[in-house]
């Protein structure tokens, strides 16, 4: 692990970690929403499903995640599901069947199912 | 920027984005560069003009000015000085600073330190209350990680600037989130609050000048530092800038966070962002600032919400908290749900809040059984305008806010309690006849055997008849009816 003692220590380490970053363009990123209300809403069992079904169906291309709130309480527990070189895409309402059926369809043949949650902010990036 | 969408995110921006127990996650989207940039190539004075450039307010309610708040503690000499991160987020359905503290605790963490570096503190801590274990877990990480990394502790960037950052637990009390209470809290002491001045920024913490600033207020900050005050003073109203987050809870269709600019309408916020009252219901109300704040309605929903228009409205900013109701809700119940609330809360120290709340909120519960007189109605309204001109910190001079507001905007609806003894939502059971309409009843005799007291009559294939004296005004039959021929009114 790197000890940051200068500025350049830390851009490096942030070049560092954009590289990273960019480098799981050619992967199926999977980012399960694991805040609280999250957890208690299901979000490890989707995890673990998705983790399994994937094993099962042979996806072996998956980056998974953790983060936090995503922000939509209605429709919890959520995963972004980013294909490679395609736009990220919230699935809501997820269980362990739904996780299962994900992983079948979207992370297998790029097939759209269950509850899809538009985007309805923009954000300051950095 | 995408124009058709109503919410900008900034202090929620990487919430949901990055992975809040990996420092490098942060450090990746520009963390702590805003803290070196501060520390290596500006001054602590420099900094304060900048967030006092940017507008930023305290967003836990208050609204003062953050950039100002910091002058003071900087312009105070002194052999310590404390930067406190207010993180009891105690107001019912309120939850933003957790999902901060859970999906990007390192931006707290900077921004700490960037306070610490303005003011000229060496010691930061959390005050955060101990429900919240997965913010505490995560948060302890980020400090750890930080140090681990020496972005916290000795000699940061290389510089003669030295800062870290403790934990101290709250045990739930409401009143702790007022920045004396908490300060009380933290020595130790109970958590009661005491007259300002001294300010905490001049003397608080053991004594000594502190910054007690609210988690989204810190939130925004790396963002603010790395892109320019310029920027988020170009968001907002005239007076309040940047952005406000707030949880959309109760009778709303899309239940969540949002984060959205000064400025926008509850119209915005309600139908477009929250999709309206769900099962087609009609909007009443929604109350701002939880049990603090007040109830608007539809005759303001093309008011641009700031920290001063609410004001206006006799409601408050809060920490954000939007609870929303429909057509069922009852709003003399609702007054008395948020009263209950504060009564259990208040501390009390000050007798206007301590027994003032109880007072109060027996005139409700009269009032909402039926027993309510049109003299009661008045005297409650001197009451409440008693406690919040004498009560002694913030959470007794609020409180009678959500009474007051009600009574204002909804003065039929009391009114119709206490003079036709009639709840017009149909809530205060004590105020509700239930019939049978006997042209739609076809004697299924369904109602007759759900009914719990077995008040309701009637031959099988003929109407049936309830016994209003018997009726315990349960619902069930309304419920099981399948020819809606019970009513309640």
């Amino acid at each position: 692990m790197a000890k940051i003692s200068s500025v350049a220590d830390l851009m490096k380490l942030q070049a560092d970690s954009k590289a990273k970053a960019a480098a799981k363009k050619d992967k199926i990123v999977v980012n399960v929403s694991l805040a609280t209300c999250s957890i208690a809403s299901g979000g490890k069992v989707v995890l673990e499903a998705m983790k399994d079904e994937a094993a099962k169906q042979g996806v072996s291309n998956v980056e998974y995640m953790q983060s936090g709130c995503m922000t939509y309480c209605h429709s919890e527990p959520t995963v972004v599901v980013t294909l490679p070189g395609k736009d990220p895409v919230c699935f809501g309402k997820l269980d362990e069947k739904g996780a299962r059926e994900l992983v079948q369809k979207y992370l297998k043949n790029g097939e759209v199912t269950g509850t899809v949650i538009p985007v309805n902010y923009n954000r300051v990036e950095f | 920027m995408d124009s058709t969408k109503k919410q900008l995110r900034i202090a929620t921006r990487n919430c949901g984005f990055i992975d809040p127990e990996n420092i490098e996650d942060y450090i990746g989207v520009r963390g702590y560069e805003a803290l070196a940039n501060a520390i290596t190539k500006s001054t602590p004075a420099g900094i304060i003009d900048e967030m006092k450039k940017s507008g930023l307010r305290g967003r836990g309610g208050g609204g003062f000015p953050t950039g100002t708040k910091w002058s003071f503690a900087a312009a105070n000499q002194a052999d310590q000085k404390y930067v406190v991160c207010n993180a009891d987020e105690g107001d019912p359905g309120a939850f933003m600073d957790r999902a901060v503290l859970e999906g990007d605790p390192h931006s707290i963490v900077e921004a700490m330190a960037l306070c610490g570096y303005a003011i000229g503190a060496s010691i930061g801590v959390v005050y955060i209350r101990a429900e919240y274990p997965l913010a505490i877990k995560r948060l302890i990480m980020a400090i750890n990680d930080a140090r681990a990394y020496g972005v916290l502790g000795n000699n940061i960037f290389g510089s003669d600037f030295s800062f870290d950052i403790e934990l101290k637990y709250g045990a739930g009390a409401f009143v702790c989130g007022e920045e004396t209470a908490l300060i009380r809290s933290m020595e130790g002491s109970r958590g009661e609050p005491y007259t300002k001045p001294p300010f905490p920024a001049n003397a608080g913490y053991w004594g000594k000048p502190t910054i007690v600033n609210n988690v989204e207020t810190f939130a925004n900050i790396p963002a603010i530092l790395l892109k320019g005050a310029d920027w988020f003073s170009s968001i907002g109203t005239e007076k309040s800038k940047g952005t406000k987050v707030f949880a959309l809870a109760g009778k709303i269709t899309n239940v969540g966070l949002i984060e959205v600019p000064m400025g926008i309408t509850l119209k915005e916020i309600i139908f477009e962002i929250g999709g309206g009252c769900p099962d087609g219901k009609q909007f009443k109300a929604v109350q701002t600032g939880g049990p603090s704040g007040g109830a608007l309605t539809y005759k303001d929903a093309d008011v641009p919400i700031d920290y001063d228009n609410l004001l206006a409205k006799n409601s408050m900013m809060g920490s954000g908290g939007m609870i929303v109701m429909d057509e069922d809700t009852c709003m003399v119940d609702i007054a008395k749900f948020f009263l209950d609330f504060t009564m259990d809360e208040t501390c009390g120290k000050c007798t206007p809040c301590r027994i003032g709340s109880k007072r109060l909120w027996e005139t409700l519960e009269k009032i909402t059984n039926g027993t309510g007189t049109e003299a009661d109605f008045e005297k409650m309204k001197t009451l409440a305008v008693n406690i919040k001109d004498t009560a002694l910190c913030g959470l007794g001079q609020t409180m009678p806010n959500p009474v007051l507001s009600t009574m204002n905007t909804f003065a039929d609806e009391y009114l119709a309690h206490v003079r036709d003894k009639k709840c017009p939502a149909g809530v205060c059971s004590n105020l509700l006849e239930f019939f049978i309409i006997a042209d739609k009843c076809v004697g299924c005799t369904l109602c007759a055997r759900v009914c719990p007291v077995n008040c309701i009559s009637g031959k099988v294939k003929e109407a049936h008849v309830i016994d209003q004296a018997a009726c315990i005004k349960c619902g069930a039959c309304v419920e099981k009816c399948k020819f809606d021929a019970i009513v309640k009114q």
